[in-house]
This record gives C-alpha cells, sequence and structure tokens, in this order.
C-alpha cells in the first residue's frame, strides 16, 4: 500500500530522516517506535506532505507524494492524525467531523458523509453526546478521539497517527488503543507513531525502530517486543538477564 | 437635548456605525484566514463607490452597484492572487506591509483615473431634501437603505459562515491552518476567497454611502482606521462582536459632536483605539480565553 524508498527530509539545511526504507501492507497496523527527536513525526509529516521530501520515493497505490501537495493526500486515501490533537477548537465537534469528510464529500457526495458520520458516532458515542459543543472545550482525551474520527470520516485507506497517547491517562491511553485495534479489525491499516513503545508493540503487527533519522531495527512486532536492545532502550527493562 | 436632536444624532451615528462595522468584518474575514490585517480594506470601499459612480450614466443604478461590487470582487482576487498567494511561508509582517502597499498603489492609481474630484452616487429614493418623519426628527430614506442593507448583509454572512461548506472551510482554516490541510481543504483557495468576499462587502458598502458620505480617491484611508479600530474594540477576528463595537463607535462619534468640536471627531476613534490596546488588547467583546484557542 506504502513504499517508502531512500527517504531523506527535514527543514531548511537540517537533516533529520537518512535513507529511510520501509513498507506498509493493506490491514496490518504498522508502528515507529523511537527516542524522542529521532526524527518519527517527521516521517509522518513527510509521507503527509507537510515537510518536503529532499529524495527518494514514496509510492502510496501507484502514486508519487513527494510530487503531490499536502492538501491533495487525503483524497488520495492517506491520512493524518496529528500530534496534540490540532481539532478546530473553535468550531463544534459535528462540524469538525463534517470538514474531515470534506474529501469525501467530493468524492461520493453529502450522502456518504451523513452515513459515515453516523459510523462515527456509533464508533465514538462521547462524540454524540458532545456533538454541539465547541472542540476546544472537550478533555484531552475526547479531541484525540475527535482528531480520529475526523481523519477517518474521509474513507481513509491509511490513516497514519502520531503520538495519540501524549498527554492522555493511562485509562484513556488503553481506550484509544483498543479503538486502534477495533480499526484495524474493521480493515482498516493504520501507521502508528509512538514514544509508548510497549503499548504500541502490543497492538503493532510489525514495527521499525527509528534511532537518529535511520531504521535501526524493524520486524515483527513480538520479535521487537523480544528484542533485547529494544527492551534496554525502549521498554525500560535494564536488568532482565536471568529473567525467563 | 431635545428628543428629535437625540434621534436625529442616533440615525446619524447608526449610519456610520454600520459602515464602520462591515469595513471592520472585512478586516476580520481576511484576518481568519491569513493571520494579517489587510490595510487595503478601505480601499475596497473606495473603488466600489467610484466605479459604480463612473458606470451609472451607462446602466441603470442597481446594475451599476452589481457590476461595481463584482468587478471589486476581482480587483480583490487579483490583488491576493498576484501579491500575496505565491509567496511561501511568509511572515505576517511581511504580509502587513504588502497591504500597505497595495493600499498606497491603489489610492494612487484611483487618483490619476478618477482625479481629485468629490463624488456622490444619487439618492436611491427622493433626494437629498426627501425625508421620514421619525418622532420629530427629520431622517434621509438613504440612512435607512445604509442600515438595512449592512444589517443584511451581515445576517446573509453570519448564514454563509454556518452552514455553507466554504464557510466551514474558511472557519476551520482560521481555527488551524495544518489540520485544515490534514482534512483536504484548499488554504490558499481560502485565503482568495476571503480577500473576494471582503472586498465584496467593502464595494457595496461602498455604494450604499456614497449618497451620504460622497466619494473621493482618498477616503480608504480614514475608513480603513476606523475599521480597524472597531475590529480592535470588538476583539480581532469577532464579526459578531464587530457590529456591536462599530455602532458604538459611531454613536459616539455622532454624540461628541454636541460636546466638542467636529474636527476632533476622528481623535476620539484614535484615542479609544490606543486605549483599548493598551489596557484590554483582546478586545472589550472578545474573551482572553476564546483569544486562547485561537491559533493567531
Amino acid at each position: 500500500m506504502l513504499k517508502i524508498r531512500n527517504l531523506e527530509s527535514g527543514y531548511g539545511k537540517i537533516r533529520v530522516l537518512k535513507r529511510i526504507s520501509m513498507h506498509v501492507d493493506p490491514g496490518e497496523i504498522v508502528t515507529i517506535i523511537g527516542a524522542n527527536g529521532a526524527g518519527k513525526t517527521t516521517l509522518l509529516a513527510t509521507i503527509a506532505g507537510l515537510v518536503k521530501a529532499t529524495s527518494g520515493e514514496m509510492i502510496f497505490r501507484g502514486q508519487e507524494l513527494a510530487a503531490t501537495a499536502a492538501e491533495r493526500i487525503p483524497a488520495l486515501g492517506c491520512v493524518m492524525v496529528p500530534e496534540g490533537r490540532q481539532v478546530f477548537a473553535t468550531l463544534t465537534v459535528e462540524e469538525n467531523l463534517i470538514l474531515g469528510g470534506h474529501v469525501l464529500q467530493q468524492r461520493e457526495g453529502s450522502r456518504a458523509v451523513s452515513e459515515n458520520l453516523e459510523h462515527q458516532y456509533q464508533l465514538f458515542p462521547i462524540l454524540r453526546d458532545r456533538k454541539q459543543q465547541l472542540a476546544g472545550t472537550l478533555s484531552g482525551g475526547e479531541q484525540q478521539m475527535l482528531a480520529m474520527a475526523r481523519a477517518l470520516m474521509s474513507k481513509p485507506s491509511l490513516v497514519m497517527m502520531d503520538e495519540p497517547s501524549t498527554g492522555l491517562a493511562p485509562l484513556i491511553v488503553r481506550e484509544i488503543f483498543q479503538v486502534i485495534v477495533r480499526l484495524r479489525d474493521e480493515g482498516n491499516t493504520v501507521l502508528l507513531v509512538e514514544q509508548n513503545a510497549k503499548a504500541a508493540l502490543g497492538i503493532a503487527d510489525r514495527g521499525y525502530v527509528l534511532e537518529t533519522g535511520k531504521i535501526i531495527l524493524q520486524g515483527p512486532a513480538e520479535d521487537l517486543l523480544a528484542n533485547n536492545d529494544v527492551q534496554r532502550a525502549y521498554l525500560g527493562r535494564e536488568k532482565i538477564e536471568g529473567e525467563e | 437635548m431635545t428628543t428629535e436632536l437625540f434621534i436625529q444624532y442616533c440615525f446619524a451615528g447608526l449610519t456610520y456605525g454600520s459602515i464602520y462595522a462591515i469595513v471592520a468584518i472585512g478586516f476580520n474575514i481576511i484576518y481568519n484566514t491569513t493571520g494579517i490585517i489587510n490595510f487595503a480594506q478601505g480601499e475596497f470601499v473606495m473603488l466600489g463607490g467610484m466605479i459604480s459612480i463612473s458606470l451609472l450614466p451607462f446602466m441603470p443604478m442597481p446594475l451599476a452597484i452589481a457590476s461595481a461590487v463584482v468587478l471589486t470582487m476581482v480587483i480583490g482576487a487579483l490583488i491576493e492572487i498576484v501579491f500575496i498567494r505565491w509567496l511561501k511561508d511568509p511572515s505576517v509582517l511581511r504580509m502587513i506591509i504588502i497591504t500597505i502597499g497595495i493600499s498606497i498603489l491603489t489610492r494612487e492609481a484611483a487618483s490619476h483615473v478618477w482625479g481629485e474630484n468629490i463624488r456622490a452616487l444619487p439618492y436611491f429614493i427622493g433626494n437629498e431634501i426627501t425625508a421620514i418623519s421619525i418622532l420629530g426628527a427629520r431622517i434621509s430614506p438613504q440612512v435607512l437603505v445604509v442600515i438595512g442593507v449592512c444589517g443584511l448583509m451581515v445576517a446573509t454572512l453570519g448564514v454563509f459562515f454556518k452552514t455553507t461548506s466554504v464557510g466551514r472551510q474558511m472557519r476551520a482554516c482560521s481555527a488551524n491552518r495544518t489540520a485544515a490541510v490534514l482534512c483536504g481543504i484548499n488554504t490558499r483557495n481560502m485565503v482568495t476567497f476571503s480577500f473576494i468576499l471582503s472586498a465584496g462587502i467593502g464595494a457595496l458598502a461602498g455604494c450604499i454611502m456614497s449618497p451620504i458620505t460622497y466619494s473621493q480617491y482618498d477616503i480608504g484611508t480614514g475608513l480603513a482606521i476606523k475599521g480597524f479600530t472597531v475590529a480592535i474594540i470588538g476583539g480581532l477576528g469577532n464579526a459578531g462582536s464587530a457590529v456591536i463595537a462599530g455602532l458604538l463607535l459611531g454613536l459616539i462619534e455622532a454624540f461628541s459632536v454636541s460636546v466638542v468640536p467636529l474636527a476632533f471627531q476622528d481623535a476620539i476613534a484614535i484615542a479609544i483605539l490606543l486605549i483599548i490596546l493598551f489596557v484590554r488588547p483582546h478586545g472589550l467583546f472578545g474573551s482572553s480565553e476564546a483569544a486562547g484557542l485561537k491559533e493567531f
């Protein structure tokens, strides 16, 4: 579905991503884990077109994303849930969702938007209760759900999520991750960037480990979970030698 | 002060106030999508009046006004496309200076095209001395036209932003531009739309006020200052309170005539602007909390 080869990008003269190659297949959850500043967010922002790639290729369903303007990428079926929610704070919850359905509206008409709106309310019942409220007045967890629902309103084939667990209480994080699993079970494809490596690898099918802009490890999620380097660096288990 | 005089002042205040409100709403629309103050806003008002006056010999007045509004909208779009659209990540300061330049350019071009003569559209109903008696005060029907049309514009804009898809997209742009891009909204087009819309309402205001206030190539600057004051009093980006603030400034100016000499009228607006900027920079009606929810 998404194939990235030798991707490089950055801000101005600063090169953040160095020769990244990776792929995402339909129907799987792929996670990218790594420390702060490893380039995870830059990678997603580059795929979404917010940051311009300096070299390499990103083929999404046969289309070269690097040559596509950021606002045209959602119409191809690739949407991003940005870090820190970024809801339209001064608009109501329902307006946020309708705006998320903007590309669906252009592709399939208003009927499809209202049907999908109903579907999102079923997936996130809390949003139905709050639909006339201004999005900025929601709690952090509710805003995260709104941001996810807004992205799903476009019926994307690939959803990219940037740090959905940031700043949320553990219980809410669990709920969000359950929703991500449900999305996969419904046939969606998810590319998940997380600092919370344990939770992310717990639900993912495959994972990539990013360090200072390079992919240093990749494989099935359970292999990465069991990997000693990953455990030491990202799962906070220093003294596990001798266990098991 | 007699009742008649009081009502006379009220209507004078409301007339100017609704014009200020429309200019302020023009500021707000562009501010909301771009984060900049378009100092050429007053020029849109001037262009509306001047173009309609020039077209009047060739067509009936409603058509002349409609054509003037459409032409000004085209000019608004061209200004955005030529001077702003192609800029890559322009800073707010750079864009503001560009709009000041556009304002000077438009004014000078207008003085070449139309000269320095003061012109005016004829009164829509009756003439200079036609008057309706309201509680003893004699009010020109044109005053009621100005107040009515401005009210109608405000209501239409409200419906436009609340219910139409383009209106919603423009609000999304102003709430969070990155998120709007991620929703697949073409934010550059929204900026162009906001210039077109501001130009249109400015031009219409310029036409309907022309019989009372007259039109000249340089009326834009004064209106821009008044409109800016009103936008600041109401809280930048807040169209609803711009209406209240506009009417308030209009009334204050009208009643001030009975206390201080007429020459001080403009000084009052500037004084209010300075006080508000010092004491409540988020405006009289804008809450600092709502301002906190905004990106700009």
